[in-house]
């Protein structure tokens, strides 16, 4: 399979969406709404519910199944509100000492005048910012697309997974192509040289986990299995951070992200 | 005056750099010759202008104040007390890391066109005698674009403010993170705002001064992270393109959209500074933030 034919599965209109996930993963389920500053965006779900027994906070992008959810969640393209809704809630979570789980799954932030007026770019930075020193841990799963800066606002975190045919790339092939060769129809060439896929990515050391996808993946399918076990890893995984202090959680995190592109020759090669 | 004409031609004609695809038959992005002409049409009013008479008027159209862009060693020397600056980090190279086609010819045009190693320059300043770290992006090195090397020396700028307890001053101009790089460069992005945030946590202060253009990736973390967000007039700041946005609604954007005054009026800038009065400015600035003001 090719980097671009992942692409094009991660794009999937039959995946299961954040929504499926949540469903799937988390009980008592209670979403909350709004960023306390203008409005609530919808392609934006979060709250708060239990994994197996433990109260966790739960911020995904949803994309949405048919035409009108589609619509009324903007294909899954945040404003700045669904980013400053995210924040809220991660706040909400370090205050209660909850752990967050976030489930990514974006083209990418809107382009679009209100968000650009609003502060898109701004939303996304304070995210960043704020996210680099959350006092909880923070757990990321690329679920489909991770589109650059509006799927990165919501992965600062201690680990990041990826399902096998996810992919995370800093601009779409299709952009890429458009930019460099002024040809779309690069965008296979363009997803080659991205290096976007989940094995290309644990390779650099950007994410930390690959969950292998169910051969029949798509949303509907009965695949309890690997939602339980998904369920378990990400439990294990909550359970292994809360043993750590916050200082070593906060500095364990920093470090993560401070060795990426720290390019001297010894970590060209230790990353690659 | 159309504005995507503006944009699409704010080239700096009198240093004779910055790539654009509709450049104007005057002058070609690494034109050799473009040193040596005395006289370049404004790009905004179109009138021939001396090459010595806008250096004079701080690289500002005599005529219509235009602003050209300046290289980044430039802009500290206009920020800086005389003979202040000590640069950092300046042996800091990209590689090709990921092999990504035709990436080291680019990076071998940038370092010739902009007589830079990379696209941000880094270092310890004064300002009114006053000490501080400076970064300053630089358009004519891959529209300032934001790889690993630019990420890692910003961060160990803000590392180095950190222990020495300084301000930072960050110009920025980029048009977002460096595809060539990857992931490898859009991560740059929460590596800079981690140690930012650490900075910022220490009690220091960090003023940024946006210029035209900044976007994308660098727009979306320590271009907004400031406590004090100064822009230059007129400066194009989004996140998305105007392009990109204009294409994918298919409609005409709003007069002034994504300009330093439409941030102003939205309340994402905290004031616009004209460049002749942007060192006094920080100066200034800087002395309010400073313990004891004299």
């Amino acid at each position: 399979m090719t980097n671009y034919d992942r692409v094009l599965l991660a794009r999937d209109k039959e995946r299961p969406t954040a929504g499926d996930y949540i469903q799937k993963l988390i009980g008592d389920f209670t979403e909350l709404h709004g960023d306390r500053r203008f409005g609530d965006d919808k392609a934006v779900i979060a709250g708060i519910g239990l994994l197996q027994r433990q109260p966790v906070t739960v911020i995904g992008i949803e994309k949405g199944h048919d035409t009108k959810e589609k619509i009324e969640c903007n294909f899954g393209a945040a404003h700045p509100e669904g980013y400053r809704k995210a924040l809220r809630q991660m706040k909400l979570a370090e205050k209660f000492h909850r752990p967050i789980l976030c489930i990514v799954d974006t083209a990418g932030a809107y382009c679009g005048i209100g968000a650009e007026e609003r502060g898109e770019g701004q939303a996304i930075a304070e995210n960043l910012m704020e996210m680099m020193l959350l006092k909880t841990p923070v757990l990321s799963v690329v679920i489909g697309e991770g589109g650059s800066g509006g799927a990165l606002a919501l992965a600062v975190a201690d680990e990041v997974w990826m399902l096998s045919n996810a992919y995370y790339s800093v601009v779409s092939p299709e952009s890429c192509a458009n930019i460099l060769w002024k040809d779309t129809a690069k965008a296979a060439e363009a997803a080659e040289a991205l290096r976007l896929t989940a094995e290309d990515l644990i390779s650099m050391g950007v994410i930390e986990r690959i969950i292998e996808e169910p051969r029949q993946y798509r949303a509907g399918t009965d695949n309890d299995r690997f939602y339980r076990t998904l369920q378990k890893q990400i439990d294990e995984k909550f359970a292994a951070l809360k043993e750590l202090t916050t200082e070593e959680l906060l500095d364990r995190r920093y470090e993560k992200y401070r060795k990426i592109g720290r390019n001297d020759e010894r970590d060209i090669s230790e990353i690659l | 005056m159309n504005l995507r004409e503006l944009f699409k031609t704010a080239d700096n004609v009198l240093e004779g750099s910055t790539g654009s695809t509709d450049n104007k038959e005057t002058l070609k992005p690494g034109d050799k010759d473009a040193s040596k002409l005395t006289e370049y049409e404004c790009p905004a009013c179109k009138n021939m202008i001396d090459r010595q008479a806008a250096r004079d008027n701080y690289y500002m159209c005599p005529l219509c104040n235009y602003y050209f862009h300046i290289g980044a060693r430039k802009r500290i020397l206009f920020l800086a007390d005389e003979d202040s600056f000590e640069e950092l980090y300046g042996d800091r190279e990209s590689a090709n890391i990921l092999e990504f086609p035709e990436y080291d010819e680019k990076l071998k045009q940038a370092m010739k066109k902009s007589g830079e190693k990379e696209g941000v320059l880094c270092g310890r300043i004064r300002i009114g005698n006053k000490p501080c770290c400076i970064f300053s992006m630089d358009s004519n090195f891959m529209m300032g674009s934001m790889g690993t090397v630019v990420g890692e020396k910003i961060t160990l700028l803000f590392e180095y403010a950190r222990d020495h307890r300084l301000p930072v001053i960050g110009v920025t101009v980029s048009g977002g993170a460096r595809m060539q790089e990857g992931m490898l460069s859009l991560i740059q992005m929460s590596k800079v705002s981690g140690a930012v945030k650490k900075h910022s946590d220490a009690g220091l202060l960090y003023i940024v001064l946006l210029t035209n253009p900044t976007t994308g990736g660098v727009e979306a973390s320590f271009a907004m992270e400031g406590d004090l967000i100064l822009a230059e007039p007129n400066a194009l700041v989004g996140f998305a393109g105007p392009r990109v946005i204009q294409q994918t609604l298919k409609k005409k954007l709003p007069k002034g959209f994504q300009r330093s005054e439409a941030l102003l009026s939205c309340g994402f800038v905290d004031e616009i500074v004209k460049r002749p009065e942007q060192r006094d400015y920080i100066d200034k600035v800087l002395r309010l933030h400073s313990e004891a003001v004299i």
